[in-house]
């Protein structure tokens, strides 16, 4: 077997493992959906008459920032989904399983491969689930081509492996899985200092470009866009250069750490 | 994408089969803690090999290089016949590894667990199926196979663990400490296990704390001590390294002690415990001489027992505190040292 057969193989086994156990404890994965759908109730439904004063100039209607609001929530949903993935991770490198892999002639990385197109899928599903929510409330994108969704879907897909590569890398370091969790909690923490909720435009100058140059509000911008017509501007570069660089950042980190003797 | 795959096929036959393990010089330490201070051994296919020692000897250390977990500071090391630094792959394949802790996916059941393996030994669909059910069936699975496995009991979980081992046919099998907390009939029933595994023509490389263990698996055993081979050999010649056994004459009264020590002069003596040992093999013969010359003498010991050598008296005698004096003087006098040990203290009773 030549050396990509044999890791398209063994990686694929180790995604059915993944998926498996995905399928079997289907709880881990939907709560870590509870923090974004209550985000989106909260702010349409308990802040949205002030949040949407303030979006629209003192204008807008609730629709509006239902509008506003559901791209910024659906990459939130990646940042929580991720977080299952450290802990997933970490929770197999403490296990003797994860030894008995190394000592077997496989592709050295699939298991951690597994992981992670594991963790990507879950991350599509989750979108998924929380995008129906938001239509469910009144979010429409109306005048979206085919290829802009089609953008929009491999934004949201290369967030969610950027996001899940570091999530990886957190779940190697983590002495635990309960470390992993907190190691991973400013995966689901950056959206609330980006453009989710309120504009980047309206936050204290000083804090302005920490907000407008994290990963998530250049990310939310372009989806914004993709979805709804906005301007998009430079945020599209921007969010693929993010994405491209924490996936590189969090491939050497992972499997860095990987590749480390097991104490 | 890494490096680290596999370029040779799975079943590739080693170089030198009619030897399955060989280290020379074996070296690895954390820092400046020496774990493993130049190791050599060698196993012949086909053969039970125990290492043997205490807690933190380096046991699990060894186990982890020679089944390319770790890498060793030093040392030529070879395994199914392939040097361990330059193709680990192969010796992969070629080997099976039980590790001292739980290695199944607890998250799902046991015969996912099977297939898991399968999988990743590259069998069929169809030949992944009947491997699976023929080892669930073998180790007696078959009705915990649709369970998660982390409903399983600890020898359950270690029966699983090692049909896992075997789903890809290895030839040489590691396993580290197979019978460390488990009750002791699931401990004979993993003996029962590893001889079935023999009689199947595998190496097979066991570490123990149960000097029991190895005499009862083991066709050649080292013991490790400090991170050194302190002993080699079969267990018999390990018996011969000690002096052999002796009857222990227990007394309650010092007075009546001091006075059979006095005629006593060719036993030794223990102080503390009122104790005196005869020099004697154990026979039926030796010990009714031994009995009638006590009557003649007019000593009656308070208690009698007979103890006849065995690897427990290798191991205190070859790790103990003062293992090095001990060993070297050994010939002097018998290495019983019932005040120094603290554990698993036990009279021969096979």
């Amino acid at each position: 077997m030549s050396a990509l057969a044999l890791a398209v193989r063994d990686s694929t086994t180790m995604l059915r493992r993944n998926l498996l156990h995905a399928r079997r404890y289907p709880s881990a994965t939907l709560n870590l959906l509870l923090t974004p759908i209550m985000m989106l109730l909260l702010f349409v439904y308990i802040f949205g008459d002030v949040m949407s004063a303030g979006i629209g100039g003192g204008g807008a209607d609730r629709s509006e920032y239902v509008a506003y609001l559901v791209p910024g929530i659906l990459l939130m949903t990646i940042g929580s989904t991720v977080i299952g993935a450290a802990v997933h991770v970490s929770m197999d490198m403490n296990e003797g399983l994860v030894a008995r892999f190394r000592t077997m002639a496989i592709h050295r990385t699939s298991v951690i491969i597994g992981h992670v197109v594991g963790s990507v899928l879950q991350c599509l599903a989750s979108v998924v689930l929380v995008g129906a929510v938001g239509v469910a409330i009144g979010f429409r994108s109306t005048d979206a081509t085919v290829v802009e969704w089609l953008a929009a879907f491999g934004l949201i897909a290369l967030f969610a492996l950027a996001l899940t590569w570091i999530a990886v890398g957190m779940g190697m370091s983590s002495p635990n899985p309960e470390a992993a969790s907190n190691a991973a909690m400013p995966l689901i923490l950056l959206p609330l200092i980006s453009s989710a909720f309120i504009p980047a435009s309206t936050m204290p100058g000083w804090f302005r470009p920490i907000a407008e140059y994290q990963p998530f509000t250049p990310a939310i911008e372009t989806l914004r866009g993709l979805l709804l017509g906005s301007e998009i501007g430079n945020d599209g570069w921007i969010a693929v250069a993010w994405c491209v660089a924490l996936t590189a950042l969090g491939y050497v980190w992972a499997t860095a750490r990987f590749n480390r003797d097991p104490a | 994408m890494p490096s680290s795959v596999m370029p040779t096929s799975k079943t590739g036959t080693g170089l030198a089969p009619s030897t399955a393990v060989s280290a020379v010089g074996l070296r690895k330490s954390y820092g400046d803690k020496t774990v493993l201070d130049g190791i050599d051994l060698h196993i012949p296919a086909g053969t039970v090999f125990a290492l043997l020692g205490p807690n933190g000897a380096g046991k699990t250390t060894a186990v982890k290089i020679l089944s390319t977990l770790i890498t060793a500071d030093a040392g030529e090391l070879r395994v199914g016949g392939y040097d361990l630094a330059t193709d680990p792959q192969a010796v992969r394949a070629a080997i099976g590894v039980t590790g001292q802790f739980s290695a199944v996916d607890g998250l799902i059941t046991g015969e996912e667990n099977m297939l898991l393996m399968a999988d990743l030994h590259h069998l069929s669909r169809r030949e992944g199926r009947r491997v699976a059910a023929e080892l669930l069936e073998r180790f007696d699975l078959v009705e915990a196979a649709k369970k998660p496995a982390a409903t399983y009991s600890g020898g359950m979980k270690r029966r699983l663990d090692i049909a896992m081992t075997l789903v890809g046919g290895p030839r040489i099998i590691f396993l580290d400490e197979p019978t460390t907390g488990l009750d002791p009939r699931s401990r004979h029933n993993m003996w029962g296990i590893i001889r079935g595994l023999v009689s199947t023509g595998v190496t097979v490389f066991l570490t123990t704390q149960y000097l029991e263990e190895a005499d009862q698996l083991a066709d050649r055993i080292a013991v490790l001590n400090d991170g050194r081979i302190a002993a080699e050999g079969t267990a018999d010649q390990l018996k011969r390294l000690v002096p052999g056994g002796y009857v222990r004459l227990g007394f309650s009264d010092p007075a009546r002690y001091q006075s059979a020590a006095a005629v006593l002069r060719e036993a030794n003596r223990d102080d503390a415990a009122l104790a005196l040992r005869v020099p004697s093999d154990g026979s039926q013969r030796e010990l009714r001489s031994i009995l009638d010359w006590l009557d003649s003498v007019g000593i009656e010991a308070d208690e009698l027992t007979v103890h006849t050598p065995d690897l427990d008296d290798v191991f205190f005698a070859l790790t103990g505190p003062s293992a090095d004096s001990a060993a070297a003087g050994s010939a002097a006098s018998p290495i019983t040292r019932p005040a120094t040990v603290p554990h698993q203290r036990k009279e021969n009773d096979r």
